[in-house]
């Protein structure tokens, strides 16, 4: 039989790095498949080559059966083949319909026919189940739905093969939920997806069938009834993976953070932050679980002295440091994984080393009379890159062009390195794949072994669950309650984080 | 893909380099920068306003010009100018037409004079001219190799404020200067002094734009200038002027019957087609630089005088078209002038000398 | 100094190159319409600025404070900023200098040089401060701000000499021998010239920029905030401060810009109308020159070479001096065209490599 798409033997050299080496992918008529890998496994890569961005080194391509030469995104879609990107090309001016229609419109003697448009787009809406008002603007409408348009615009296309981008990594969990039903609703009318992903979770329940990639290298392709999460797991990896446990015995010692009846107030001054009392001691992690928006951001800005506080006290290490200015923060001991790397963890134009030094570049040794001493700051880089594990061809690399996993660890690497006695962790494994997941949460527990004190804040609740000592429940802007992770569950947890506290008291 | 465009683009500038160098080599064989040593030639350099600045450059280019058709010398080559695009070019445009031999280079314009005071010091030899100013070395002498040409515009100005002062009707007539400066101010004096002559109630509002090259403020101070009540606006500003007669014509348009005195030249095509130009004061640069540059080839190079042109030289007066100004004005003017020419009337340059006019007056 | 080159691959330096020849190459072709032989011309810039050593110095000498109007922008451009005040902090330098030469006119040359080059960067400190304090302070986009500060210095100057240091000829008086950079030596070895030592000045900026900005910590904070100020500030930088410094540091390289105009070239200043212009050749001289030092160093070089050899192109071949302005408009006509290809280019192969 002949398969939707095949590509036979693919290789892309880039300067310095092999990213496809014989890539070999079969990609069934009505399959979901999945193409499973790490960061910076070539996954996106191998499909930008399928879509026409890339022209590849070697190897064919074969669409229906028949041998296909993609130069452009144009024969890709002349071939059926449609593109849902991570970041959606849309314009947040234009309608629904505009957008989709952007390019090939439909007109009427010669005049754009917006009624024609908003038919079309209401049509294929219904026919595959995208719920869509095609008359309002992008930017009114939510991010789940903005998917749906960029799903709509290869459907009117008329592309029979999708192909999404990590689709999932913008998406709340009901959307997932919704995404994931979209795509078998795809399926069902005929189409074929495949599936750029590195969550186990999402192959297990939507995907026939997923194809492995390691470091640029085929591993295998496996149907998914008849394999399990750990196995496909360590394909990926390229070893066993061990689950992190906080499994080192919980003795908790001094106080190093204590907040009392803090306030603050955020952009707008609306009171976010209301009376908000924590503690937190060396050697322990205390996680912070919450429904996003209930004032995590604001309680962490205030600690580090990005936001002010309106009243309330935060002292560390028994030293009153309310209102104190980052750098003092810094330099009395804390460190910080912020929750947008790329944002405010990194400068993306910077070298690595540069970036290892950002908080400490001023210090000695790094700097001797006010002159950078780029030799120390290069040795510093090289070692911390080796023992993080960080992936790049040197320390000169840019931060922008390292992958997502990468980037985390030479923020991990620099906080962990100057040895904080407080280090506040803020979705530290948001989208990173389960290698660099394990290194994170390896490394956070390590630091609660050395008696620091770790503030994790995530919305994973497994993140929290595995690694807490101690559970506080943020909920709109005070800690409702305050659990061991030993005696509760994620129900509970979830109860808590809509507000309600045991016995169903409405909080 | 990109690559390949740049290399494309590459062989396009190679292969186009080489064709011109190669056409190149067959024409630069034929020229030279060396001149015929017998020719005679004389150059002009302007200031930032250009050649074609309806003034004293181009009145200046117009004197080379007809020099050179009266005596057969070829424009562009024997006689030239070069234009400066910004005030650092001055030096090196003067020393460029030294270093190539003309007998005779001129600076147009008193901005000129410290860049012709250097390049005169440091070429003993060359022989220059300056228009507007006294070139002095540095114990304030004149210098030996320069021509200063000056002329005496309270003389001309006078007169054009004679005809202002007759033809005002609403008895009040506006001056607008260029920059305010010791030339400019002895526009504004005669012209007062002029006005007040025949018309002592007359009032003149006198105002500076402090440019020479904003067509706009121009334009914008004859409006204010004219609904203030003026009806004539004399205006000696350079390029500024030109928004004034904007103004003028747009006021004509609209019925509304003013009047402009243009400056340097007869401005009398400017006014057209509303007909707006009363008369124009004329500075006859091109006169000025006809009779050195005659002077110079005949070897009598005025170098280190100080040449004032005044009425009695014909190097100011009012403008030949008289079709706006009445008989009246012009017999009065005709009087004054043959006053001024045997010195019965000194006309005022600076504010004090007219606070001492206008005594006498009363 | 191979540093300083490191921060940009080919590709990036050949688009310049291209430019220019694809600016020289369009100018040859407007000659060529118009009737003019562009063979002669450029053949006439290129011998007299290499031949004679009158045009050589000339052109040196108007690279001097191009140089450094283009470094200021370069600086700024750098961490983040578009200082389109050059022009004014070019002219309150310029000023400042002759004001300080005049009025200190007793001191003895050793210190009376000195002490007007930096009258003439303190004036262009303080210029490009307050644009800088806005920004940090209020929020007022830097480009509005600069853009108003040049037309109060404009006026200002202007104000200031008819007032206080007016003389004949619509200008202040020539400064004392003694705070001159002009140089008998410099000017007998270029058949008189205006070269001075400037240039010597110039050189050293563009060390400084170099040094400044990638050996000292406080460029390593620059540099940060310019890129990323949400990074820095999370590092604990001051995001204000240094953008307050930037615009200050700026306005020293213009204002000493200026200083070499009035101790140098002129040795006074006149009361202008007008803008010098430099200053805003000084933002085509930085992004010529890819907002590196050595590259301002050579675009500074080239735009000085193109617009004194085209004061002989007028003279030897008869080509109008404007058409030297069109070059060099083609030119940055030409880098801004091919940073937009490489734009595109880079966003094609960043979406790649993820």
């Amino acid at each position: 039989m002949s398969y939707a798409i095949e590509m036979r033997q693919i290789r892309k050299e880039f300067p310095g790095i092999v990213a496809n080496d014989n890539i070999t992918l079969q990609v069934e008529d009505g399959e979901i498949h999945a193409l499973f890998g790490e960061n910076g496994a070539g996954k996106s890569t191998l499909m930008n080559v399928l879509f026409g961005l890339y022209q590849p080194d070697r190897g064919e391509i074969y669409v229906h059966g028949e041998k296909a030469v993609i130069h452009d995104p144009n024969d890709a879609t002349r071939l059926g083949i449609g593109m849902v990107h991570q970041h959606f090309m849309l314009i947040d001016k234009f309608t629904v319909a505009e957008n989709i229609v952007l390019g090939r419109e439909p007109k009427k003697n010669g005049v754009l026919d917006m009624k024609e448009a908003v038919k079309v787009v209401r049509e294929l809406s219904e026919k595959y189940g995208l719920d869509v008002d095609p008359e309002k603007k992008v930017e009114e409408i939510t991010v789940g739905m903005q998917q749906r348009v960029e799903i709509l615009k290869t459907l009117y296309r008329g592309s029979d093969i999708l192909i999404f981008d990590e689709p999932t990594a913008v998406l709340t969990p009901i959307e997932i939920q919704e995404l994931i039903e979209i795509m078998k609703r795809l399926v069902h009318e005929g189409k074929s997806i495949i599936l750029i992903t590195h969550k186990l979770k999402e192959i297990f329940e939507c995907c026939d069938r997923a194809t492995v990639i390691r470091r640029g290298k085929n591993i295998d392709t496996v149907k998914i009834s008849d394999t399990n999460p750990t196995e496909l797991a360590s394909m990926m990896v390229g070893r066993k993976v061990h689950v992190q446990v906080n499994d080192a015995p919980y003795n908790p010692q001094g106080k190093v953070l204590e907040i009392e009846h803090l306030n603050v107030a955020d952009a707008r001054k609306v009171e976010v932050i209301k009376d908000l009392n924590l503690t937190v001691h060396g050697g322990e992690i205390l996680g912070i679980a919450g429904v996003d928006g209930n004032g995590q951001t604001e309680l962490i800005e205030a600690i580090a002295g990005l936001r002010k506080t309106k009243s309330g006290t935060i002292k560390l290490n028994n030293q009153d440091v309310t209102n104190q200015r980052t750098r003092k923060m810094i330099e009395a001991g804390l460190g910080y994984i912020p929750e947008d790397r790329q944002k405010h963890g990194l400068v993306l134009d910077f070298s690595i080393a540069e970036n290892m030094v950002l908080q400490t570049y001023y210090q000695k040794p790094y700097a001797q009379m006010g002159i950078l001493q780029n030799k120390v700051i290069a040795k510093k880089a090289k070692k911390l890159i080796q023992e993080f594990d960080v992936r790049t061809p040197s320390e000169k690399t840019h931060a922008r062009a390292l992958s997502g996993g990468n980037q985390q660890k030479v923020i991990v690497a620099r906080e962990v390195d100057r040895s904080p006695q407080l280090l506040i962790a803020a979705q530290p494994t948001r989208g990173l794949d389960v290698g660099a997941i394990e290194f994170i949460h390896g490394k956070l527990i390590e630091e609660k072994k050395k008696g620091k004190a770790v503030l994790l804040v995530s919305f994973e609740l497994d993140e929290i669950l595995h690694l807490s000592d101690r559970i506080a429940v943020i909920y709109e802007g005070y800690i409702i309650d305050i659990v061991s992770p030993k005696e509760t569950n994620e129900n509970e947890l979830g109860l808590l984080m809509a507000g309600r506290k045991k016995g169903g008291s409405e909080a | 893909m990109f690559k390949k465009r740049i290399a494309v683009l590459v062989a396009f500038v190679v292969v186009l380099g080489s064709i011109l160098a190669g056409c190149g080599n067959s024409k630069s064989s034929g020229n030279s920068t060396s001149t015929k040593k017998s020719a005679f030639k004389a150059g002009m350099v302007t200031d930032t306003g250009g050649v074609d600045d309806k003034s004293f450059n181009q009145s200046a280019w117009e004197g080379l010009t007809t020099y050179a058709k009266d005596n057969d010398l070829k424009k562009g080559t024997d006689v030239k100018y070069l234009q400066s695009t910004q005030p650092s070019d001055y030096s090196p445009n003067l020393n460029t037409m030294v270093h190539q031999n003309f007998n005779i280079v001129y600076g147009i314009g008193f901005l000129m004079q410290s860049d012709i005071q250097k390049v005169a010091e440091q070429n003993p030899k060359a022989q220059l001219g300056i228009i507007d100013a006294v070139a002095v070395d540095k114990s304030n002498k004149p210098l030996k190799n320069v021509a200063s040409i000056t002329f005496k515009e309270e003389q001309g100005s006078f007169l054009v404020g004679v005809v202002a002062g007759l033809t005002t009707k609403t008895n009040k007539v506006g001056f607008i200067g260029g920059i305010n400066s010791a030339l400019i101010k002895k526009f504004e004096n005669g012209f007062k002094a002029g006005v007040k002559a025949v018309n002592p109630d007359a009032e003149v509002y006198a105002q500076y734009a402090g440019a020479f090259d904003a067509p706009d403020k121009g334009r914008a101070i004859a409006q204010t200038l004219y609904t203030k009540g003026a009806d004539i606006i004399y205006a000696s500003a350079g390029n500024t002027g030109n928004g004034v007669f904007t103004e003028a014509k747009n006021r004509a348009k609209n019925g509304k019957k003013v009047w402009v005195i243009g400056v340097d030249k007869d401005q009398h095509d400017q006014g057209m087609p509303e007909n707006v130009t009363l008369t124009s004061m004329v500075k006859r640069v091109d006169k000025a630089i006809y009779d050195v540059t005659k002077q110079t080839k005949a070897g009598d190079f005025p170098g280190g005088q100080v040449l004032s042109f005044g009425l009695k030289e014909n190097g100011v007066g009012i403008a030949p078209t008289t079709e706006n100004v009445s008989k009246k004005a012009l017999d009065e003017v005709n009087q004054y002038k043959s006053k001024i020419i045997d010195g019965s009337i000194k006309v005022p340059t600076t504010d004090k000398e007219f606070k001492e006019y206008a005594a006498t007056l009363k | 100094m191979s540093n300083l080159l490191k921060k940009v691959n080919w590709m990036t330096l050949l688009i310049p190159v291209i430019s220019v020849i694809l600016g020289l190459l369009c100018g040859a072709v407007i000659m060529l319409v118009i009737g003019y032989n562009p063979v002669l011309a450029y053949q006439s810039i290129v011998e007299s600025i290499f031949l004679q050593p009158y045009y050589g110095g000339e052109t040196i000498r108007a690279m001097i404070p191009l140089v450094l109007a283009g470094l200021a922008v370069a600086f700024s451009f750098r961490t983040g900023l578009f200082n389109i005040g050059v022009e004014g902090q070019l002219m309150v330098g310029w000023l400042a200098s002759v004001a300080c030469a005049i009025s200190l006119g007793h001191l003895p040359k050793i210190l009376l040089l000195p002490l007007s080059i930096v009258a003439g960067g303190a004036a262009g400190a303080l210029w490009g401060f307050i644009p800088g304090f806005l920004k940090a302070r209020f929020k007022v986009h830097e480009v509005i701000s600069t853009i108003m500060m040049n037309y109060i210095a404009l006026y200002t100057t202007a104000y200031l000499i008819k007032n206080f240091l007016y003389t004949e000829g619509e200008r202040t008086p020539t400064i004392p021998s003694a705070a001159s950079l002009a140089s008998p030596f410099l000017a007998n070895l270029t058949q008189g010239s205006r070269l001075h030592w400037g240039i010597i000045v110039a050189i050293i900026a563009v060390f400084a920029m170099w040094f400044l900005l990638w050996k000292t910590t406080k460029g390593y904070e620059l540099r940060s905030v310019g890129f990323s100020p949400d990074a820095s500030n999370y590092a604990g930088m001051s995001v204000a401060r240094n953008i307050m410094l930037s615009l200050t540091i700026s306005g020293i390289f213009a204002g000493l810009a200026g200083a070499m105009e009035g101790l140098g070239t002129y040795q006074y200043m006149t009361i202008s109308s007008a803008f010098t212009g430099i200053g805003f050749n000084g933002i085509a001289v930085a992004l010529l020159g890819l907002n590196t030092p050595i590259g301002v160093l050579l675009a500074g070089a080239l735009f000085s070479g193109l617009q004194n050899g085209g004061l002989t192109m007028q003279a030897n071949a008869g080509v109008p001096v404007e058409l030297v302005n069109i070059i060099i408009a083609l030119i940055i006509f030409f880098v801004g065209s091919s940073y937009a290809i490489k734009w595109a280019l880079s966003r094609f192969s960043r979406k790649g490599k993820k």
